[in-house]
């Protein structure tokens, strides 16, 4: 029965996740076929938008990491804070909603938002210093402009978990810290927060990998801007642009290579140093 | 959770469609090579002619394939919308790369607003014959190529061999607001000397009027700097030159950042809504030939009146020669790897020389039907002016020093200037960076620099 359960997500992982992967790296160190070492990854690292590439990637992590921790935690122990049943599920629920919608959909939602001609917060983005869609979508706005979106789809999914992640604590923990005079900012700092932090690992994880594969995003505030967020802004568009428009997916094959040691790396760091793999 | 599942399983879709695509290409490889046509001078699939074909093209190019279908319902046709590889979107290419490497999925027409895909179109890629058919080598008879305008085909000619057909000719010629010119006082200007002038009293006597704008991808490059003849944008070979410094070019980007300084151009483009908003002032114009059909005769655009708007000659530099810009005029491909040449051929012809559909609303490139287009707009009196006149010479002097390499100018003045002016930088400020980047694109497709 459960050769059953797992035999089709094996599958699709072997055809979609695995043998793809084997295949990039056949590619990344060949050409025409022939074994050439490590020239594509030279080739890629010394192309001009590649280092580029790399920072604007690297900035928008680092913006939307940080702001996802933060607030992620923050939020979730405001909505476990809740003390009304209905108040907190009603919440939860909308936080939720967002993260319903597909990647490409909720960006042509986002591009009616930033654009001050049309947007329900005009008044706000031209507060911000923006009097145009091409000033809001400027270049070094982009890692916030696009960080807010991610968060505005992707966070409230963790909140959720995180509430759930909340929930599991024990009862005579908190009784504990109260019966010693723990308010609710000294429970969240020394017996929530490090409690989670497992659950705060896994979403760094989870997000890293997602993060660094940012590509539906600014290719749509491409097209919609006509090219004002060039169509090399992250690592995954340069690869996309490798393969399709120069016709070398040995060079495509070996960004997408690098990105995956990086995440990889990345993300064994945080295994270790959040513990994810202690057992209680 | 869900949005990060949603992106890994876009990304790994793709890591995957192009892995089994890239499989499907080893194995496609290793079949025989055919041999090269003599009909057709190239090496042909095996034809089936009741086999459907299939189109790419935009959604201009949609009521001219549906007029084919209705005059032709013989050709089983199946329509594919796309942007047409607009704004250097390079889309036609990005497909083309899928299905050379997949070893099938081409379409059997493809269509793009940009003049330069011959450029990798016509080459093999990674050992996949050319995409675009060589059409003069026995495909198409040589008494139907020569209808078309001389120099239309230039762009998809390359070592004598034609490889497209044109769609429409966009000569930059100069479109202004008859009723405003008359109500203010105004000449039309002639040179583009005269037409700065008229900004500067635009901007004094009725600001909020304007003259035009440089928000479009392809305004700036095409508009301006190719009828400054600024060597910007040049090929000889397998040099690229680019030189903004040059004092073409440097004329050029002074009047640019005069006049974007004081509003008589805007940073709108002409596709956008704030455009369309303001269309009541705009006072003039220099554009392409398919403003006619793309603003002036669109009812969701500037919308004009009969006798509002006129069409007059390119503006031209008073140190400079008689000639003009061109921005774009679409471009039709055969692909070489149908499987019912014949078709294709039947709708090529009519879909660039039928008088009903030709041009597709801009000046159509056959000759016969150019003339039919030109005489029509002439009698039916919509534009001020000698309209066939300024078309005509418009379309016979395009400078010829642009280059069509395999890269488009417009990535790079979207990518540089237009966020640039948008926070407060001038072009001349600019303009290196803009060289720098039109070089960098040149070497990454494999061009040296000179």
């Amino acid at each position: 029965m459960g050769v059953a359960f797992v035999t089709p997500y094996t599958l699709f992982l072997l055809a979609f996740g695995a043998l793809p992967t084997l295949y990039a790296i056949y590619l990344a160190f060949t050409k025409n076929n022939a074994f050439v070492g490590l020239d594509n990854f030279v080739r890629v690292v010394q192309d001009y938008r590649f280092m580029p590439a790399v920072g604007h990637v690297g900035l928008y992590l680092i913006v939307w990491l940080i702001s996802l921790i933060v607030l992620v935690v923050l939020l979730a122990l405001a909505v476990h804070g809740v003390r009304s049943r209905r108040l907190s599920t009603s919440v939860r629920f909308i936080y939720y909603i967002p993260g319903a919608l597909a990647g490409a959909s909720s960006v042509l939602l986002w591009l009616f938002v930033l654009d001050p001609s049309v947007s329900p917060v005009s008044g706000l983005l031209n507060l911000l210093g923006s009097d145009s869609f091409v000033n809001t979508i400027q270049i070094d706005r982009l890692p916030v402009v696009l960080a807010i979106i991610a968060f505005w789809t992707g966070a409230g999914g963790w909140i959720v978990i995180m509430y759930g992640a909340l929930n599991n604590i024990p009862n005579e923990v908190m009784e504990a810290a109260r019966i010693d005079g723990a308010g609710p900012i000294k429970t969240a700092l020394f017996v929530q927060i490090p409690l989670l932090r497992k659950w705060i690992s896994y979403m760094v994880i989870l997000s890293l990998a997602a993060g660094t594969q940012l590509f539906v995003e600014p290719r749509v505030l491409s097209q919609a801007s006509r090219g004002v967020v060039p169509q090399d802004y992250s690592l995954n568009q340069l690869a996309f642009l490798f393969a399709f428009k120069q016709n070398d997916f040995n060079g495509s094959a070996a960004i997408s290579l690098l990105l995956l040691v990086v995440a990889l790396g990345l993300s064994v760091f945080f295994v270790f140093r959040g513990g994810l793999f202690e057992r209680d | 959770m869900a949005p990060q599942h949603h992106r890994t399983s876009v990304s790994r879709l793709l890591i995957t469609a192009t892995a089994i695509a890239g499989l499907a290409a080893l194995t496609a490889c290793s079949g025989p090579a055919g041999e090269i046509d003599e009909n057709y001078g190239f090496v042909v699939a095996e034809q089936n002619p009741d086999s459907e074909i299939t189109i790419w093209a935009d959604a201009t190019r949609q009521p001219a394939v549906e007029a084919f279908q209705k005059a032709h319902p013989e050709v089983k046709v199946n329509l594919v919308v796309d942007d047409g590889s607009a704004n250097g979107s390079a889309t036609l290419q990005t497909k083309i790369a899928l299905a050379d490497q997949a070893g099938e999925g081409w379409p059997d027409v493809a269509f793009s607003t940009q003049t330069n895909d011959a450029s990798w179109a016509a080459k093999e890629t990674n050992g996949v014959q050319a995409f675009a058919a060589p059409l003069d080598k026995g495909y198409f008879d040589e008494d139907f190529l020569s209808g078309f305008t001389p120099g239309a085909l230039d762009p998809v000619t390359i070592d004598d061999t034609v490889y497209g057909l044109r769609n429409d000719l966009a000569p930059v010629l100069f479109w202004y607001n008859k009723t405003l010119l008359d109500e203010f006082g105004y000449d039309v200007p002639t040179t583009w000397e005269e037409y700065q002038e008229l900004g500067d009293k635009l901007a004094s006597d009725h600001p909020d009027y304007f003259l035009g704008t440089v928000g479009d991808s392809f305004a700036g490059p095409y508009v301006f700097y190719w009828s400054g003849e600024a060597p910007i944008y040049q090929v000889d070979g397998d040099t690229f030159h680019s030189d903004t410094s040059d004092a073409n070019s440097m004329k050029v980007t002074e009047m640019l950042d005069h006049m974007v300084a004081n509003g008589t151009l805007t940073q709108d483009s002409v596709f956008g809504a704030d455009f369309v908003a303001k269309a009541d002032h705009l006072v003039a114009i220099p554009g392409p030939a398919w403003y006619s059909g793309a603003l002036f005769q669109n009812p969701d655009s500037v919308n004009a009146a009969a006798g509002q708007w006129g069409a007059a000659n390119p503006l031209t530099w008073e140190n400079g020669g008689d000639v003009t810009g061109n921005v774009g005029g679409g471009m039709w491909y055969a692909s070489s790897h149908s499987k019912n040449l014949e078709a294709v051929k039947t709708f090529l012809e009519f879909i660039v020389s039928d008088p009903s559909t030709a041009g597709t609303g801009g000046l159509p490139a056959y000759q016969s039907a150019a003339d039919a287009w030109l005489s029509d707009q002439a009698s039916s009196g919509f534009y001020d002016g000698d309209f066939a006149g300024a078309v005509s010479t418009a379309a016979g002097s395009v400078w010829n020093g642009w280059g069509y390499p395999n890269f488009s100018p417009e990535t790079s003045w979207t990518k540089i200037i237009i966020p640039g002016i948008a926070s407060g930088k001038t072009i001349k400020e600019l303009s290196a960076d803009w060289q720098k980047e039109m070089q960098n694109e040149a070497q990454a497709q494999g061009y040296t620099i000179g």
